[in-house]
């Protein structure tokens, strides 16, 4: 009954409220808040129930597939819509206070980020709940067209720009998607993953719906070499937007993904191009790291810390699946999904509240900023912690399974990139902190509170997951790849 | 692979003393934060509490320790990966001296910074940088070391750039440069033992039972990281080059972290390497135990050969510090009962005299804004209790009878005899005759030379020196430093301390 | 050459060449065009193949399928459309930016 209902709530509950929301405008603050306060509780339902009794699955309506609509809830759906729930509110709380102080912006923009906003959860929620691949397309587009709307919020020449930019590559790779999901339709005869797993041979029809599928949700996950739309994007929206952007949105595609390659594909036909992948996301690291050492744009040099941070969640397509740390690796990187989606966002939110009391988002305007701003000063180092990969985050936490994981199958180019991607946030994240600390005499606007604790929280939050990683990791392994092999093996 | 153990304890005294020792100066630093920079006396009342209630909790495991009580937490983080505290003998000594100096160096604090602004950043800081010493103090195993080795890291940086001056900001660019690359290399070389070993967990004897031909090399790899990691915090030349640059501190900064927990943290992890991770049979075996010591003789004799060319107080300072703090890791590699005990008693011993020199010298730059060797003529006459201070301090680390120094120096000798390893009483002899060079001119000048005549900033004029607050440290620590060479034989004098933790490490 | 492969195909081809408008058009609303030519390549080829699967009768889930990717394909070019809009207001061109 409680997983059921959560279950709904989660999805439904976004949805109801946005529609409301777009019809009332006023309405948008407060119910996005109250909708954001007992996200958690139902988040954290489906968590339990997920702990109690293993992956479940829920039919609505009771139609069942095919026709009906299946959602299947494993481990990572349930601490991804966790994961969402928190730092949803965390923004929702932020986002009130920052429409209110930012005068600066076009009006009709604070009345058009909440239903959006409540759009995009329910797209999110969805989109980790859902049993079938067809879903995954809804909620995909769903995901691409708030975030476009959210982009194009700021209504600058810059901003449209970039939502411009962001639309036609979303699209592209959907349809790519869905070119893929209609060929393994059209051969299987089903589009709910789990059953598919069952049925899928390696055949040629499949390698291309693998492609097809892959070279999709790649762009839209923005890994390096196809991450171009992303730093003007993330750069462009207002502070709160960016935060939902970059922490939440991108780990959408990346969880489609990785149930397309885990719980439907076979691996063995996958080896070489994970690999592949696991060179890709090495090289994301590297070269998003050097381009956000070089950026002058906090907010730009937070973007590019983005296309890095998501390279560190492909390095587990190089793990092989006999390795003893497969699963260590499996729990790791979902894990560092967390870290990263609290750390980013309490770094965007921070960005904000620092480029609203310095009046722009320049680096070098920071100077001082330790001393006006202590607040956000210590949430964006905070998170910075996290990015860095430094104890106790849970970056840390996910960076010592990935290293073992490495390590042990001998792929050292990926344990150098792991470790150079650390030293390279070391070096941005102190460039800007090492600029706040400096004396300056300026005076400055204060940014209110709602503006400076949330960060702070989820910051903090980012920098002990490590404290508290024992049962979120078990959760993890929940429905994993891992434990069905385990199972497979012993009878 | 999985955890065997729930994250979760018992409560019991003896799981929760380690505990509590490192909880209780974080939240005194997370308080401190909170309170905001107004509120002068719940803030210094906190640090006090919070210095005194460490100094309980040491005292009580000492005596639980001496006992043979194991102190001991475990709490499960991650599958495979435990946050573990442990109170031996070893650790205590550590925590002991960073505890009496916390509690010194808070009230040399309370009065350096009395008018300086965000004195609230400043205190909390520095709480949390005890806390994350008497984590590494207490670390159970490579994990938990590493945990709070970064913390330690990460803590001191404001406190480096407190002052927000170009040069402070560029010290603190270079610190975190060198430390965290340091910490980069250690996590890859924890991480690898792991995957190796399985267990990192700190054990007497040594983790490692038997080596293989398949890992020898491997284990050499992983021993040369370490030191590495470790040499950067221990400022091993040639990764010494933060140290000086992180002079930029104020004082009290410069005393207790830089004089003592950052650079102790640094040896203190090297003699944990030889004795608990890799044993000290596996050390000789493997044959890196004589690397490291020419490694630290160089360091000993580079640092003294530096500091005798710096005109400014605190980097000749700093210099000595990189020289001795080296004669720790040099105990630690002479691989015998003797050396290992003048090693790890020098860890007490140069913290005494170092936090005085650096004590005695923020009072000159605080009282009188003598910053310089060559302005320092006559400063005797106008503050002679700090000078006396110094002067012992000073003359402890040449390695004077009865001060503590000499009582260091002359085990790591006599283990040096007992190895046949001559060369190291060459380098000993030649450390000697530096330190003489580069502090007895000091000395002289300070106390025989005519002052130059106005002080650069002479702004304290009272009944004593200089204020209260920053006169009573150095003279404790000068005391102490002479109690610990004087009395090295009674119990529970660092020396007898170094001989029971010794005791251990050899037992058959 | 069955009927099905035919239309599936030519689905297929229809995709490439919305794709290829995609990469090379500057013009946005050539490539709104083009990503509605991909959309339809992609909806023949599903329908095509609908027919394959439960032998004689046509499957009605991919119906219902391209009906709900019509949907999407036409909230997305409405929102597009309004993005080129404003960004003709704003800037007088239709052109895509090249960064």
């Amino acid at each position: 009954m409680v997983f059921e209902l959560s279950v709904l709530g989660l999805v439904f509950l976004p949805l109801a409220a946005g529609i409301t929301v777009f019809a009332v405008g006023r309405w948008g603050p407060p119910l996005t808040i109250i909708v954001g306060l007992i996200q958690p509780f139902f988040a954290a339902g489906v968590a339990r129930s997920i702990w109690q009794n293993g992956p479940s699955r829920y039919r609505i309506g009771g139609w069942g597939a095919p026709l009906g609509i299946d959602l299947h809830v494993d481990g990572i759906g349930a601490l991804m819509v966790l994961m969402t729930a928190v730092v949803g509110l965390m923004v929702a709380i932020y986002a009130r206070s920052y429409f209110a102080t930012t005068e600066s912006e076009p009006a009709n923009q604070s009345s058009m980020f909440w239903p959006v906003c409540l759009l995009l959860w329910t797209g999110l929620n969805a989109l980790y709940l859902s049993g079938d691949i067809f879903n995954f397309y809804v909620a995909l587009e769903m995901l691409v067209l708030s975030a476009v709307a959210l982009i194009g919020l700021g209504g600058k020449p810059k901003a449209v720009d970039a939502a411009l930019h962001y639309v036609i590559y979303a699209v592209t790779a959907s349809l790519f998607y869905l070119m893929g999901l209609t060929l393994l339709y059209s051969m299987y005869g089903t589009v709910d993953w789990a059953i598919l797993g069952t049925r899928v041979e390696p055949n040629f029809s499949t390698r291309c719906s693998i492609v097809l599928m892959t070279v999709g949700l790649l762009m839209k996950t923005a890994l390096f070499p196809l991450h171009f739309w992303l730093p003007a994007a993330h750069g462009s929206a207002p502070a709160p937007a960016s935060a939902m952007l970059s922490g939440l949105v991108l780990k959408a595609s990346f969880f489609v993904l990785l149930r397309l390659w885990y719980n439907v594909f076979p691996y063995e036909d996958l080896r070489a191009a994970g690999d592949f992948l696991g060179i890709l996301g090495a090289a994301a690291i590297i070269w998003g790291s050097v381009k956000a050492i070089i950026q002058q744009r906090l907010k730009l040099l937070i973007a590019y810390s983005t296309v890095a941070q998501m390279g560190y969640l492909f390095l587990f397509f190089s793990i092989p699946h006999e390795s003893p740390y497969f699963c260590s690796a499996w729990s790791g990187t979902w894990y560092f999904a967390v870290s990263h989606a609290c750390a980013k966002a309490a770094a965007f939110m921070a960005v904000g509240s620092l480029a609203h009391a310095a009046g722009s988002d320049q680096i070098k305007d920071m100077a001082g900023m330790a001393q006006h701003q202590p607040v956000a000063v210590f949430a964006f180092g905070l998170s910075g912690v996290s990015l860095m990969g430094l104890p106790l985050s849970g970056a840390f936490v996910a960076k010592w399974m990935l290293l073992k994981s490495t390590l042990a199958s001998g792929h050292w180019h990926l344990t150098i990139a792991i470790l150079a991607g650390g030293l390279m946030a070391a070096i941005y994240i102190v460039r800007v902190l090492a600029t706040a600390f400096a004396v300056d005499s300026r005076s400055v606007r204060n940014a209110p509170a709602p503006m400076q604790w949330p960060p702070l929280i989820l910051a903090c939050l980012s920098a002990a997951l490590g404290l508290v990683a024992y049962y979120p990791m078990k959760l993890l392994e929940i429905g994993a790849p891992c434990s069905a092999i385990l199972m497979g093996v012993t009878p | 692979m999985f955890g065997d153990t729930d994250g979760g304890y018992t409560v019991n005294w003896e799981h929760i003393l380690p505990l509590l020792a490192v909880v209780s100066s974080f939240a005194t630093g997370c308080i401190i934060f909170l309170l905001g920079t107004e509120r002068v006396r719940t803030r210094t009342f906190l640090n006090v509490l919070g210095a005194v209630l460490m100094l309980v909790f040491v005292g009580f495991m000492l005596f639980g320790v001496s006992q043979e009580i194991v102190f001991q937490s475990r709490y499960s983080l991650a599958p495979g990966i435990y946050l573990a505290f442990h109170a031996d003998p070893f650790s205590l000594l550590f925590l002991a001296l960073s505890a009496i100096l916390w509690l010194l160096t808070t009230v040399y604090a309370i009065g350096y910074l009395e008018h300086s602004p965000h004195r609230n950043r400043f205190f909390g800081f520095f709480s949390l940088c005890v806390s994350a010493t008497a984590g590494i103090a207490l670390s159970a195993n490579l994990f938990t070391f590493l945990v709070f080795y970064e913390m330690l890291t990460l803590t001191t940086y404001p406190l480096v750039v407190h002052r927000g001056t170009g040069a402070a900001i560029r010290g603190g660019g270079i610190y975190l440069a060198y430390t965290i690359a340091g910490g980069a290399i250690l996590f890859l070389a924890i991480v690898w033992l792991q995957t190796i070993l399985g267990s990192i967990d700190f054990t007497e004897g040594g983790i490692i039972t038997g080596i293989d031909d398949r890992h020898a090399t491997s284990f050499r790899c992983i021993f040369t990281m370490l030191i590495v990691g470790f040499g950067v915090k221990a400022a091993l030349v040639p990764l010494h080059g933060w140290l000086p640059e992180a002079m930029v501190a104020p004082a009290p900064v410069s005393a207790l972290l830089h004089a003592v927990a950052v650079v102790k943290a640094g040896a203190f992890g090297i003699v944990r390497v030889v004795y608990d991770v890799y044993g000290v049979e596996t050390c000789s075996q493997l044959g890196v135990a004589a690397p490291l010591a020419v490694a630290a003789s160089i360091t000993i004799l580079y640092g003294s050969m530096r500091a005798v060319f710096q005109d400014d107080l605190k980097r000749r300072l700093a210099y000595s510090t990189v020289s001795q703090v080296s004669y720790i890791a040099l105990g630690a590699a002479l691989v015998g009962p003797l050396g290992t005990i003048g090693g790890v008693v020098h860890l007490v011993h140069q913290g005494l005299m170092k936090i005085t020199l650096f004590f005695a010298a923020g009072n000159l730059a605080e009282t009188l804004g003598v910053h310089k060797i060559s302005e320092m003529n006559g400063t005797a006459r106008r503050m002679p209790l700090t000078m006396a201070a110094f002067t012992i301090g000073a003359l402890g680390m040449i390695g004077v009878p009865p001060i503590a120094g000499f009582v260091s120096k002359w085990f790591i000798g006599r283990g040096a005899a007992a190895d046949q390893q001559w060369w190291v009483i060459f380098v000993l002899i030649g450390s000697t005759i530096l330190n003489a060079i580069y502090f007895l001119p000091i000395i002289y000048a300070a106390w025989f030379k005519e002052p130059d005549g106005s002080w650069p900033h002479d702004h304290h004029h009272s009944r004593f020196e200089t204020h209260l607050p920053l006169l009573v440290p150095p003279i404790v620590t000068a005391l102490f430093a002479v109690l610990a060479g004087l009395l090295a034989e009674m119990p529970f004098s660092p020396l007898d301390w170094a001989q029971f933790i010794v005791s251990r490490e050899y037992r058959p | 050459m069955t009927t099905v492969t035919l239309f599936a195909s030519c689905g297929a081809v229809i995709f490439g060449i919305g794709f290829f408008g995609v990469v090379v058009c500057r013009r946005l609303l050539q490539i709104v065009i083009a990503l509605n030519v991909m959309g339809s390549g992609v909806f023949l080829v599903l329908i095509a193949l609908a027919r394959r699967t439960t032998g004689g009768r046509p499957d009605p889930v991919a119906h219902s399928m391209a009906l709900t990717g019509l949907v999407v394909a036409v909230s997305v070019t409405a929102l597009a459309l309004t993005l080129v809009r404003c960004r003709y207001k704003q800037t007088g061109s239709t052109d895509l930016n090249n960064r």
